[in-house]
């Protein structure tokens, strides 16, 4: 701080306070209705105060879903995003690292068209080719499996880049030894650089995790069997019937069973968070 | 290209270590990609058996339909209007966690968090706030006088979209201005202070012009990402309605495509996208590498 101004300080905390009020403000309000009867919303509007229902709402959601609608119950759904976001975060880093140690610690012919294919993939996102994708996955047979949900979306131009600018600093010294003393490039990779890039691809992790567990349009258009159902399409689903048969409170239940994982993750590991946020993205 | 001064002799092992990369990018970007490509030049008659080959009239017709150029308008308020009120809002609260010591780690917890919440789900919280029927925020508009619909009022449901998506960007904004504001020197501001500017003064003189690389590197970032990230929103709240008002142009593909099966029109729509995307990340990457000598 560079003077002492009391008055700008109240100021300060005064804006970080509506500001963070902002924030909080529609998912405290879903986590109020979440805890409410179905008829509390009779009255026309939604009560600002924690109701008793929050138990039987929970275990309704997770336990058999609303079934006016045909939504799934939400445990598996939350275990299909869940296996979808850690096999787009497993994934993603195996291949990038894998292709970044190509690109970095060997000579060979198409090495610079290797690397200029994977950066093609940055300008590419899903909502650009989703016709032709969708086409390919069902040639694949891949329509209503895990497979389908996560291995289009595990080329990652962005991870390849950042493990290639990583394994750029790591001295070449280490190398050196490492061929001295006559280990082979897999061992190499294994026991030197793969310890190395622990932190990275921890960060990398959890970035990568948060968007697997928060697709939407690719599990809407490649699952039609409610067994491969993910939660945040499931919400959807749910509330777009919601509106002509409001059972508000079940479809805020279901929105906070489908934040919170994501959000306990970016609060739990928040310096991983934004190193990985603010690497990946330079 | 870099690479190492020293590498592994092998020949045929890095070809075996990028094979998983390329053939997921093969199979699952470049050949969908070129699929599209040679679609926008296609026609397909209504049952799908014969397709004749028709150039560019699949784009001439693009630009010929006025819900198209309807539809690029209304991107280009979306995209501008979430860009401007999510980057205004983030260094506004950045600029105020710089001068706290103490809070600043929980203040920034507490800010963070919306950065995790899936887009269609914050489309859902805040179409839940705003609902006419039940909603807390278009019950306290009415109250103030003004009749709120977002399904009704096309001015409403652009408001809506665009808080929406403000709200989940603000927090991604915030971490780059943090960062952006702790890379300024200390010492400058200092010797501001100590030659007689004042708070104001010091953030346009110096604050403001240092932290122009980071506004403009958020700015091109989160037009991409109301372009192409916001289709959870779009689809949880408006659905591009009322009357094709918010039918932001990665939804149009979508809808042409998956609902209106019109594979020419919307596979010229995914070309056109693809140009933008190439064209912001060009700009993109040619300002990251300025940014660097900066």
């Amino acid at each position: 701080m560079v003077e002492n101004r009391p008055i700008l300080d109240f100021i300060c905390h005064l804006i970080l306070i509506v500001g963070v009020a902002i924030v909080v403000f529609p998912v405290y309000l879903a986590v109020i209705a979440s805890t409410h009867g179905a008829f509390d919303f009779m009255s026309g509007l939604i009560p600002m105060l924690p109701g008793d229902q929050a138990i039987a709402n929970y275990s309704t959601m997770l336990g058999t879903g609303i079934s006016t609608s045909g939504t799934p119950p939400f445990l598996p759904m939350m275990l299909n995003s869940l296996l979808m976001a850690l096999g787009v975060a497993v994934g993603k880093i195996a291949i990038s690292i894998l292709s970044a140690f190509a690109i970095v610690y060997f000579r060979f012919p198409f090495r610079a068209l290797a690397f200029w294919l994977i950066f093609i993939t940055l300008m590419l996102p899903v909502e650009v080719r989703i016709m032709p994708t969708f086409k390919v996955v069902s040639d694949l047979g891949l329509l209503n499996s895990y497979g389908g949900l996560i291995m289009p979306l595990i080329a990652s131009a962005t991870a390849t880049f950042l493990f290639r600018q990583f394994f750029l600093t790591v001295p070449d010294e280490l190398l050196e030894a490492a061929r001295v003393d006559s280990a082979g490039p897999m061992k190499f990779f294994w026991d030197i650089l793969v310890p190395l890039s622990r932190t990275n691809m921890a960060a990398l992790f959890v970035i990568l995790f948060v968007l697997g567990w928060n697709q939407y349009l690719w599990p809407l258009l490649v699952t039609t069997d409610p067994r491969y159902y993910t939660v945040v399409m499931g919400i959807k689903r749910m509330a777009a019937v919601a509106d002509s048969y409001p059972q508000w409170n079940l479809v805020m239940a279901g929105v906070v069973l489908a934040l919170v994982p994501p959000v306990l993750v970016v609060i739990f590991m928040q310096r991983l968070f934004i190193k990985g946020l603010v690497e990946t993205e330079k | 290209m870099q690479s190492k001064r020293t590498v592994f002799p092998n020949k045929v092992l890095p070809y075996m270590l990028l094979l998983p990369q390329m053939a997921v990018t093969v199979v699952f970007f470049l050949w969908p990609a070129g699929q599209t490509l040679l679609s926008s030049f296609q026609r397909q008659d209504p049952f799908g058996l014969k397709t004749t080959f028709v150039w560019f009239d699949n784009y001439t017709r693009l630009f010929k339909d006025p819900h198209y150029v309807g539809s690029l308008g209304a991107t280009a308020v979306f995209s501008i209007a979430t860009a401007v009120v999510s980057i205004g809002m983030a260094l506004i609260l950045a600029l105020a966690v710089d001068r706290m010591v103490r809070s600043a780690r929980v203040y920034t917890t507490l800010i963070v968090w919306p950065y995790a919440v899936a887009p269609a789900v914050a489309g859902v919280l805040w179409w839940f706030m705003f609902n006419p029927t039940i909603g807390i925020f278009a019950f306290l508009i009415r109250k103030a006088g003004y009749d709120w619909n977002h399904t009704l009022h096309s001015t409403d449901a652009m408001i809506l979209i665009v808080l929406a998506a403000s709200w989940k960007q603000v927090s991604y904004n915030f971490l780059f201005f943090v960062a952006g504001l702790q890379a300024i020197p200390a010492s400058l501001k200092e010797a501001a202070a100590i030659d007689g500017a004042g708070p104001l003064k010091r953030f346009w003189t110096i604050i403001f012009p240092l932290l122009s690389p980071t506004t403009f590197f958020l700015l091109v970032i989160n037009v991409v990402y109301a372009m192409f990230d916001t289709f959870g929103i779009i689809d949880a709240t408006t659905q591009g309605g009322p009357a094709q008002s918010t039918n932001i142009l990665v939804y149009k593909v979508y809808e042409d495509g998956f609902i209106g099966l019109n594979l020419g029109s919307s596979a010229a729509q995914s070309a056109l996208l693809m140009i933008i995307v190439i064209a912001l990340t060009v700009v993109q990457f040619r300002f990251v590498e300025r940014q660097v000598q900066y």
